[in-house]
């Protein structure tokens, strides 16, 4: 996320290092719910203290050292909203005698389809089986819909009353804050916000830990520089500090990561997923990310940039810049003859080329200033995007000469509600 | 062109014919002359640089042979006009469909010419190099184009003093000029043209590409015409600076709704450029998406910028391309957020002369057997344009004309100028007291100041040639110009630098050189000299008998009354051209008693009872006749009896009636023959005669003689007296020096001395010990 206009002096909080548990933006969250009384929408700080100051309702309720049932954890980005939801598989008879109506419409509705209304979506591919969590056996799914859909959502949790199941909603990204309003008067609950850097972090570790079903949830592309031989291969991510996360989802953020309690914000850049999308549907008129994507495979950017070879006409030696390097984005695009030349495919191409680029070179720059080697790239604009992986694969190894490694997550874009819902067990 | 017709040139906005014709003298001047040729031929403007001796006319004073005259009747010396040859850089702007009209201009002017290459660059050189070829008949030589900027970067960097500003918004002067500051390297130059190109330059001679960005003017460009159907760049830029970005960048209100607070984060952040466009069902204004295209480009450059000058360590960072070139949107949006990315930590800098730049470096580079850095040089204000004003909307004309033809000329200076080695700090010095850019008051009063005294200065360049038969009609060409300078001020009053007294002043001497007025005093000043010759026996007899603190307090009050006799100032020259028998006595009537305005003569007097004597004073002069003769040497005789060493600078060049280093060799003589102090003083080389380096009635002690600052240094001045209100007031006011320093003048402009709390003929006697 970044600058802006007409803001006077908006990002003080870069940089600081953070640290969860610790500052009053970091600590895990406080569950309240809204009978609990609190001081609920008050400016002030809340106290974060881990086991601190929870209802009595809930404390009574968290006899087996658990949440209650469902399991939920919520990524609400600007673009797409993500939702991880843990199916308990060892559910006893006993259990399944005491399980809630409502409950139990929940699960089979999310677990028995693949798609939810027009737009919801559930990555089947993506699903961990058997996964333990809080002595729990279960799966985990991950599911996820546009921002814009919101309202639908918060009004299905009406229908079923989800409210009445007196759980906690573990919620985080920029949209816990815009719609905890309406989760409070159309849903009648209490949202619990969370850091999105902290769930971020904590759900990257956490799934690479957990591995893929049995695979590595961590690759890497071998000769990216190599069109023939470039493969992607699985890379152990065991000792991960330190490491540099590039998160790319509307916007782009970057994080230095030094260990599980210690990371900080770098820096980050406007110019993310939500740009490449936004100006292909200005440029092409397409309506979906898929769609984008589909005609940028097909296109080819070299007639809408301008290559160093198009005005040194080969390598640039004074600099020693390759003649296949862009030397202007839409470079050509200046003219006119140009620009009624090119095609939907070759625009679009274009614009993804121009923005992995620009991440990969600001992330590169990032990772000198910190003396990072290792950079690992997530967000849900790498969903099903091979083309900027091996591109940001292949810029920071050609830029940095081999110094710095590009890795990649299986479930890019799933961190930050991976993180919500560990938030949920852990304040349990 | 921008300097003709400040007003009322009307008509022809933006239709300017292909077929125009030059006027021969007021572009590509000096043509017939040229001697070297460079091209520097961008997207869409052509920058051609020629190096060209000038002849103009120089004031010569020479001492008579009086053996066995009658000295009484004969004046002083001899007054000559003469030609002489000096060299000038010529830097023309022109749009690229001109490039036909002004090579065959070129090819019909150009006489004296012994080349038979011109250096070329930029991305049209290779364009144009059959035309250029065939059309004048020299060879194309191609030069690196970063070379060339960087060449030309360090080039301006060194020799034009308020060639650096920042640029800052919501402010009364856009810009902010910066001081020369001694050492200019190391610094990062961040050229963004179609692309990004960030170089780090460390040495005259040694620069690295460091990096760069694919995205720079050339996606502005590109890009905002695929999304707006608008063609060209500046209409491009027109656009953005009406648009409202927010209507297609997602922020991070949008993100987080009203509680971004919670984070610390400004609500106003972009999330995600373009991120609301992200549909296909609505429509977007031409303007919004161009704001938000340049806000985007904007951020992302500097961005990158500030991490390449963390990682190189660096926090000064000049742009330049055409993205940059004087578009005020922006030079706004790259200092936002140079300003956000690096908290404050890095500057964004901008250059006057930016354009100019690889221009100036390919003529750098073809010009290397003239050591052209080995001399100092000097903008000359009269034959340069000057920086356009920001904003289109305002001067539309101003802004057309400016993209026709631009000018820059730069005059080199005889012998090299550095730092006095005396100022305290040389990084922070600014010689001017008052910025008239950023004082709209100041500025008013003196600029209708100036313009009221210019039919006055017009008649008297005129009546100082009474021989010559074009006088008449070049004083007139001389006042009309100076005039549109003025009014050119007055609209932008940043054109030149921050606009201060001494820049109008310089100004004003440029535009009279400029018409071969190279010394409207000449005569008036070899009569003063004449008669106050006469009356220095007397004042030192005079002195003579006084006691020694008596003596003290007269010789201040000499030099003083001496300052009154200054034609700069209106209120005197009107009661010189009345009163003909004013003189040193009337003149001492005239000061403000004890105590003064600004009145430390109590520790002056102190310092000089208790104190050893000092070991060197350094004088800068002021004016010809009593000023000099009668106030300056009587206080010289002193130091000297003293047993201090004296360097007397003076102006190597003539302004108003202050005296020059050849009048002062002349006079010194006289006095010499008269006085056996002052004779054994010359003799022994206790007293020295300098020139300053300059032709200014202020004082830049940031561009010094180097011959000056050599003997200051030898000799461990210990002691500077600067004199008059141009040195001590217009500038040096509060300027430290790492010595004892004597600051005196006579203030002779009521509106100045009203400023100051005083009134006119009030006394500036400002001693200062540097606090150890």
């Amino acid at each position: 996320m970044e600058p802006p206009r007409s803001c006077g002096d908006g990002a003080e909080e870069e940089k600081k290092p953070r640290r969860r548990g610790g500052g009053a933006d970091a600590g895990p969250p406080q569950l309240r719910r809204r009978s609990s009384g609190g001081a609920d929408g008050a400016a002030g700080p809340q106290p974060r203290e881990r086991g601190g100051s929870v209802s009595r309702q809930r404390r009574d309720s968290v006899r087996k050292n658990r949440p209650l049932f469902p399991w939920f954890g919520l990524d609400i980005g600007g673009t797409l909203v993500k939702l991880v939801y843990f199916e308990p598989k060892d559910i006893t008879a006993e259990e399944e005698e005491e399980e809630v109506e409502n409950l139990k419409s929940i699960r089979k509705y999310l677990t028995s389809n693949v798609a939810y209304g027009s737009t919801g979506i559930r990555d089947v591919h993506l699903e961990l089986r058997d996964l333990t969590l809080c002595g729990r056996k279960g799966n985990l799914h991950f599911i996820r819909f546009p921002t814009h859909d919101m309202p639908a959502f918060i009004q299905m949790g009406s229908e079923k009353h989800f409210s009445s199941l007196h759980t906690t909603l573990c919620a985080t990204g920029g949209g816990a804050y815009k719609f905890e309003q309406d989760f409070r008067t159309m849903g009648d609950l209490e949202l619990c916000k969370l850091d999105e850097l902290d769930c971020l972090i904590k759900g990257v570790l956490y799934i690479d830990s957990v591995g893929f079903n049995g695979h590595s949830e961590c690759y890497y592309f071998e000769n990216p520089t190599d069109a023939e031989r470039c493969q992607k291969l699985p890379f152990n991510l065991e000792n991960p500090y330190p490491l540099l996360l590039v998160n790319i989802g509307s916007g782009v953020s970057i994080l230095a990561v030094y260990s599980k309690e210690n990371y900080k914000r770098v820096t980050g850049t406007s110019l993310g997923g939500g740009t490449f999308f936004g100006l292909c549907c200005l440029l092409t008129g397409c309506s979906t990310f898929e769609e984008a994507l589909e005609m940028a495979s097909q296109g080819d950017s070299t007639k809408v940039d301008k290559l160093v070879r198009d005005i040194y006409g080969g390598d640039y030696e004074r600099f020693g810049l390759p003649g296949w390097a862009v030397a202007s984005s839409f470079g050509n695009m200046m003219s006119k003859e140009k620009r009624e030349s090119v095609s939907k495919e070759d625009l679009a191409r274009a614009t993804l080329i121009t923005i992995t680029n620009n991440i990969g070179s600001i992330a590169r720059m990032c990772a000198l200033n910190e003396n990072i080697n290792r950079v690992v790239f997530v967000g849900n604009f790498l969903r099903i995007n091979t083309i900027s992986m091996r591109l940001l694969a292949y810029a920071l190894d050609y830029w940095s000469k081999g110094q710095l490694k590009a890795l990649f997550l299986e479930h890019e874009g799933y961190f930050g509600a991976v993180g919500a819902l560990l938030e949920l067990l852990d304040s349990a | 062109m921008a300097e003709r017709g400040g007003r009322g040139s009307g008509g022809g906005h933006g239709s300017l014919d292909k077929s125009i014709t030059l006027p021969p003298d007021e572009i590509f001047r000096n043509l017939e002359n040229a001697k070297r040729f460079a091209i520097d031929i961008g997207g869409s403007l052509t920058k051609l640089a020629y190096y060209s001796t000038v002849q103009h006319k120089v004031a010569r004073v020479r001492s008579f042979d009086h053996s066995g005259k009658d000295i009484e009747n004969e004046p002083l010396y001899e007054i000559s006009v003469q030609e002489e040859i000096t060299a000038r850089l010529h830097f023309i702007k022109f749009e690229n469909t001109y490039i036909e009209t002004c090579l065959d201009f070129i090819k019909d002017h150009l006489v004296n010419t012994e080349t038979k290459v011109i250096k070329a660059t930029g991305g049209g050189a290779y364009k144009f190099k059959d035309l250029i070829e065939k059309k004048l008949g020299l060879k194309v030589d191609k030069e690196d184009v970063m070379t060339c900027l960087i060449k030309g970067c360090n080039f301006v960097l060194r020799n034009i003093p308020h060639e650096v500003f920042a640029y800052q918004k919501d402010s009364d002067t856009e810009f902010r000029f910066q001081t020369n500051h001694p050492n200019i390297f190391p610094y990062l130059l961040v050229n963004i043209g179609s692309g990004v190109s960030i170089v780090k330059v460390e040495t005259e001679d040694k620069f690295e590409w460091i990096g760069g960005s694919s995205i720079g003017g050339g996606t502005f460009w590109g890009l905002g015409a695929l999304l707006t159907k608008t063609k060209k760049f500046d209409e491009l830029l027109q656009l953005a600076s009406k648009g409202q970005h927010t209507n297609v960048d997602m922020l991070v209100k949008d993100v987080y709704g009203g509680a971004y607070q919670t984070l610390g984060l400004s609500g106003n952040l972009i999330a995600s450029s373009f991120g609301k466009s992200t549909t296909a069902d609505k429509e977007f204004s031409k303007e919004d998406m161009a704001k938000s295209l340049l806000h985007m480009i904007s951020n992302d450059i500097g961005q990158l910028a500030c991490l390449y000058a963390k990682l190189h360590n660096l926090d000064k960072i000049y742009f330049g391309g055409f993205f940059i070139r004087g578009h005020p949107v922006t030079m706004r949006t790259i200092t936002y957020s140079i300003n956000f990315f690096s908290k404050g930590e890095v500057q964004a800098l901008f250059l006057r002369h930016e354009g100019y730049l690889g221009a100036i470096g390919a003529f750098l580079k073809g010009a290397e057997q003239d050591n052209p850095n080995q001399y100092s040089w000097g903008e000359n204000y009269a034959g340069s344009s000057g920086l356009m004003s920001t904003s289109p909307d305002v001067y539309p004309m101003q802004r057309t004309r400016s993209g026709t033809f631009d000018m820059l000329e730069m005059d080199r200076l005889e012998r090299p100028l550095v730092n006095l080695p005396l100022l305290k700090d040389p990084s922070t010095y600014i010689p001017d007291t008052v910025d008239l850019t950023d004082d709209a008051m100041a500025r008013k009063y003196w600029l209708t100041c100036f313009e009221e005294a210019l039919d006055g200065v017009a008649k008297r360049a005129a009546a100082s040639q009474p021989d010559s038969v074009d006088a008449q009609e070049r004083a007139e060409k001389f006042r009309q110009k100076y005039w549109n300078k003025l009014q050119t001020l007055r609209q932008q009053p940043f054109a030149y630098g921050t606009l201060t007294v001494r820049s109008l002043l310089d100004t004003r001497e440029h535009c009279l050189n400029e018409f071969n007025f190279p010394d409207p005093y000449s005569k008036v000043k070899q009569k003063e000299n004449g008669i106050a010759l006469k009356r220095f026996q007397s004042v030192i007899e005079s002195l003579d008998s006084l006691g020694w603190e008596e003596r003290q307090f007269a010789l201040v009050k000499g030099l003083l009354a001496g300052n009154v006799f200054d034609w700069g100032a209106k209120a005197v020259s009107d009661v010189l051209e009345s009163e003909p028998q004013f003189g040193f006595e009337e003149a001492k009537s005239k000061l403000q008693e004890r105590p003064w305005l600004e009145d430390s003569y109590s520790q002056w007097l102190q310092r000089l009872k208790e104190g050893p004597p000092h070991k060197c004073a350094l004088i800068f002069a002021d004016n010809s006749g009593i000023d000099i003769i009668l106030g300056v040497f009587p206080f010289v005789r002193e130091l000297l009896s003293r047993g201090t060493e004296v360097i007397l600078a003076c102006n190597s060049g003539p302004a108003l009636n202050d005296v020059t280093y050849s009048e002062s060799l002349i006079v010194t003589e006289r006095i010499a023959a008269m006085d056996p102090v002052i004779h054994s003083a010359l003799r022994d080389e206790k007293l020295l005669l300098v020139q300053t380096g300059s032709s200014s009635p202020c004082l830049d002690l940031s561009r010094l003689d180097a011959g000056l600052a050599e003997l200051v240094r030898e000799r461990q001045t210990d002691l500077v007296v600067i004199e008059g209100m141009g040195r001590a007031i217009h500038t040096n006011y509060y300027a430290a020096l790492s010595c004892e320093s004597l600051k005196l003048a006579v203030i002779k402009n009521s509106w100045l001395a009203d400023r100051l709390g005083g009134k006119i003929f009030s006394v500036i006697f400002k001693y200062e010990v540097p606090c150890k």
